[in-house]
């Protein structure tokens, strides 16, 4: 029976294990670290080593990158390999074949319009990646490997890449920078036309990269807010108005998974798409 | 006086007063764009959901500043 004493020593160990703010657990537990945390029962440490004085240890995040990897190569092999049996899938094939062609018809197709087939691949690996990482984080005693910004960053990069490939293959090196400025500009303003256009450039994949990371790691920090009130009421009988906001929310957070996923790659689609196709 | 919490608390408070604002009105706008127009109501969702993105992304970028200020 949980009663004062308990969450008393549980306030009393929270509190001293993060010395300088009593909410530092909270993101403590929403950042990376050294081991994967299965509390109470044991941690695992994680090997920690240097190459050429950078850290490349293994933390929790590189291990959950590495099962989605994992998951996603093994998933959609299956797939794949069931395609050359027959065009008409079912079962298993039948429902990753609902997001593949979602991610075709919806995403690809209408926003890059003609030679969409070139891109598709890494639309696809995009969406079916963030996916993976934002659901493999929803798992208790887990982690989010798409509230790390080096991840985020990372594939906004590949996305800033590929927008810069798909421009400049379309419409040539030099002309591609040309069509940056709209047409009909008076002259005098196409200075500054050009220092804007090319901020434009680069703040689009930052938004990209800012905008899943902030709404992953906001999620689960409201989800451990919420359930702390227990503890920073220092009552259990708070659990009956904690628990079910906490759920809520995290039913939302499922919501938030999928809808992050569609919006990283809608977005990257439709910069790709201005890209190919800067005549509208 | 330390007021980092202060300003984070007061900072993701206005922050997401503007955001839902925004969104709100995006919203209202679309329901009665679809209410206008039924057969569009597609088209109109799937706008309204990238601009909605667009919108909080924006506020996001301040939440993050809180973050940091509440991280000190």
């Amino acid at each position: 029976m949980i009663d004062s004493t308990t969450t008393n020593v549980i306030v009393d160990s929270l509190k001293s294990s993060q010395g300088e703010s009593g909410s530092g657990w909270i993101l403590h537990h929403v950042m990376d670290g050294n081991y994967l945390d299965f509390t109470p029962f044991f941690k695992i440490y994680l090997p920690q080593f240097q190459l050429f004085g950078l850290d490349i240890s293994i933390t929790r995040h590189v291990i959950f990158m590495w099962l989605g990897a994992a998951l996603l190569f093994f998933v959609m092999t299956r797939v794949a390999k069931a395609y050359k049996k027959s065009f008409v899938p079912k079962g298993f094939t039948n429902f990753w074949e609902l997001f593949i062609i979602f991610v075709r018809d919806e995403i690809a197709r209408p926003t890059i319009g003609k030679g969409y087939e070139k891109f598709l691949p890494y639309l696809l690996t995009a969406f079916f990646f963030i996916l993976f990482g934002n659901f493999l984080g929803l798992i208790p005693f887990s982690a989010t490997f798409t509230s790390n910004i080096a991840v985020t960053a990372t594939m906004a990069v590949f996305s800033f890449l590929f927008i810069q490939y798909g421009g400049m293959k379309s419409n040539g090196v030099f002309g591609y920078f040309r069509g940056l400025i709209p047409h009909g500009v008076p002259i005098f303003l196409v200075p500054i036309m050009i220092v804007v256009e090319f901020l434009g450039l680069l703040a689009k994949p930052f938004a990209l990269a800012i905008r899943l990371f902030a709404n992953m790691t906001a999620g689960h920090i409201v989800v451990y807010a919420l359930i702390s009130l227990i503890f920073v009421m220092q009552s259990a009988y708070w659990a009956g108005l904690a628990i079910p906001m906490a759920l809520f929310i995290y039913v939302l957070e499922i919501l938030v998974a999928l809808l992050q996923a569609y919006i990283f790659t809608i977005l990257s689609s439709l910069f790709i798409g201005m890209a190919v196709h800067q005549d509208h | 006086m330390d007021y980092a919490y202060l300003a984070a608390g007061l900072g993701a408070g206005l922050t997401i007063f503007g955001g839902a604002l925004g969104i709100g009105k995006l919203a209202a706008a679309a329901m009665e764009a679809s209410g206008r127009q039924p057969e569009a109501a597609g088209a109109i969702r799937t706008s309204m959901i990238i601009a909605a993105a667009l919108i909080e992304g924006i506020s996001l970028f301040a939440l993050v500043i809180c973050f940091i200020l509440a991280g000190k």
